[in-house]
């Protein structure tokens, strides 16, 4: 290693020397936190909305607009709710 | 078949105007026919950079609210073949925009044009909403600059959620990253995020980078599309975005500085 080199491992890093990688490391870790709150419902729910009310359509008749598909959020953890409202005489000719 | 392109970016001034102009002009160039639509409606600036603020009579708004017909409104460029401009109000607010107005004019558009370029207002509200709502492509303008970054990431979700074809689960709107303003010598010396970074953390597909350029304002004084002008190092960055877009592979350039050696300093001199 050469003066100069065990010089710069000393000195603090210029503000301009390493102010991109900064601010690299800055957005990655607002964005993290950010990313869940404004990405609000993940992009397959429709899709995936359609594709249960397709499944249930083969056995019970409904109405496409008694499914309901939610994401909530929380700190930790995230569920994921599908409600369903059945007519009364779909369900007891069903089971 | 026709694709409707909205150039967006949550932040302002990173150089959405520029962009859809350059661009739109450039797929014109190309032998396309092509309609590039100002959606800022109350401070409309498309018809100045197109050189076009003399000719304005009618406008979008007009076309949506007033009754005036769509062929009344455009503005046909004397300079390229094929390219049309619908510019905006300046005097009404952007709720003149109408979901159901705003859907007519745009799909009459798609009948007559093979691309239609929506230049976005800043910001997240109803004119950025509108601009992009009908949109098949997205060009994510973003500059190598925090706040530009993160702001284009919001951008980004809301296309991926708020969108017409979100809605309607259809197949997701294709995106991409136009950087825009890169200063060469600042990214070298690391005081500006690099594209790789950039790359990183939006994870889109780059359309273009585009260096910074004193002739972007040099064309923009003359009301001249940056691409019209072959010695800016801007328009032809722009020209091979538009090849890019049109589906050509072409190697990005203009992403590391020029070296600086005497001979070089020679040729800028005398060109
Ligand atoms: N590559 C470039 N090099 C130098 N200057 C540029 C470049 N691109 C854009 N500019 C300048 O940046 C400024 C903003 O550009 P522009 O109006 O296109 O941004 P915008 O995103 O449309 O702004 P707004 O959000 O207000 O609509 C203008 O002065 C323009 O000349
Ligand atoms: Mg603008």
């Amino acid at each position: 290693m050469r003066l100069k080199d065990l010089f710069a491992l000393f000195r603090a890093p210029s503000r301009s020397e390493g102010s991109a990688s900064a601010a690299k490391q800055r957005l990655q870790v607002i964005l993290a936190v950010e990313r869940p709150l404004t990405r609000g419902q993940p992009d397959f729910l429709p899709l995936m909305q359609r594709e249960i009310l397709e499944v249930i359509r083969k056995y019970v008749p409904i109405d496409e607009r008694k499914i309901k598909v939610e994401v909530e959020r929380e700190a930790d953890m995230s569920l994921l709710a599908v409600s369903i409202e059945l007519p009364n005489a779909a369900l007891s000719r069903a089971i | 078949m026709s694709q409707v392109i909205v150039v967006t970016s949550g932040k302002g001034g990173v150089g959405k105007t520029t962009s859809a102009a350059a661009i739109a002009a450039g797929l014109a160039m190309k032998g396309k026919k092509v309609c590039v639509i100002d959606f800022d409606v109350g401070l409309r600036n498309l018809d100045l950079i197109m050189g076009v603020e003399r000719r304005v009579v009618f406008d979008f708004i007009n076309v949506i609210n007033d009754g005036i017909r769509l062929n009344q409104a455009l503005i046909k460029d004397k300079r390229v073949e094929g390219l049309y401009i619908l510019p905006t109000s300046q005097t009404r607010d952007k709720d003149a925009l109408s979901r159901e107005g705003v859907e007519k004019v745009i799909e009459e558009l798609r009948q007559d044009f093979d691309y239609v370029i929506c230049d976005s207002p800043a910001g997240i509200e109803k004119g950025a909403y509108m601009a992009l709502y009908f949109a098949d492509e997205a060009i994510v303008v973003t500059n190598p600059e925090v706040s530009s970054v993160r702001d284009s990431d919001r951008i980004l979700g809301i296309l991926n959620s708020k969108s017409r074809r979100a809605e309607k689960g259809e197949s997701p709107m294709k995106q991409h990253l136009l950087l825009t303003r890169y200063d060469l010598d600042r990214v070298a010396r690391g005081e500006m995020l690099k594209l790789e970074d950039v790359v990183e953390i939006l994870s889109i597909p780059v359309l273009g980078v585009i260096p910074q350029d004193d002739m972007v304002l040099q064309c923009s004084n003359l009301g001249l599309p940056v691409v019209l002008e072959p010695k800016s190092i801007a328009g032809q960055a722009y020209m091979d975005a538009v090849r890019r877009l049109m589906g050509e592979t072409v190697e990005l350039r203009f992403t590391t500085p020029p070296k600086k050696s005497f001979v070089n300093w020679l040729l800028r001199r005398t060109a």
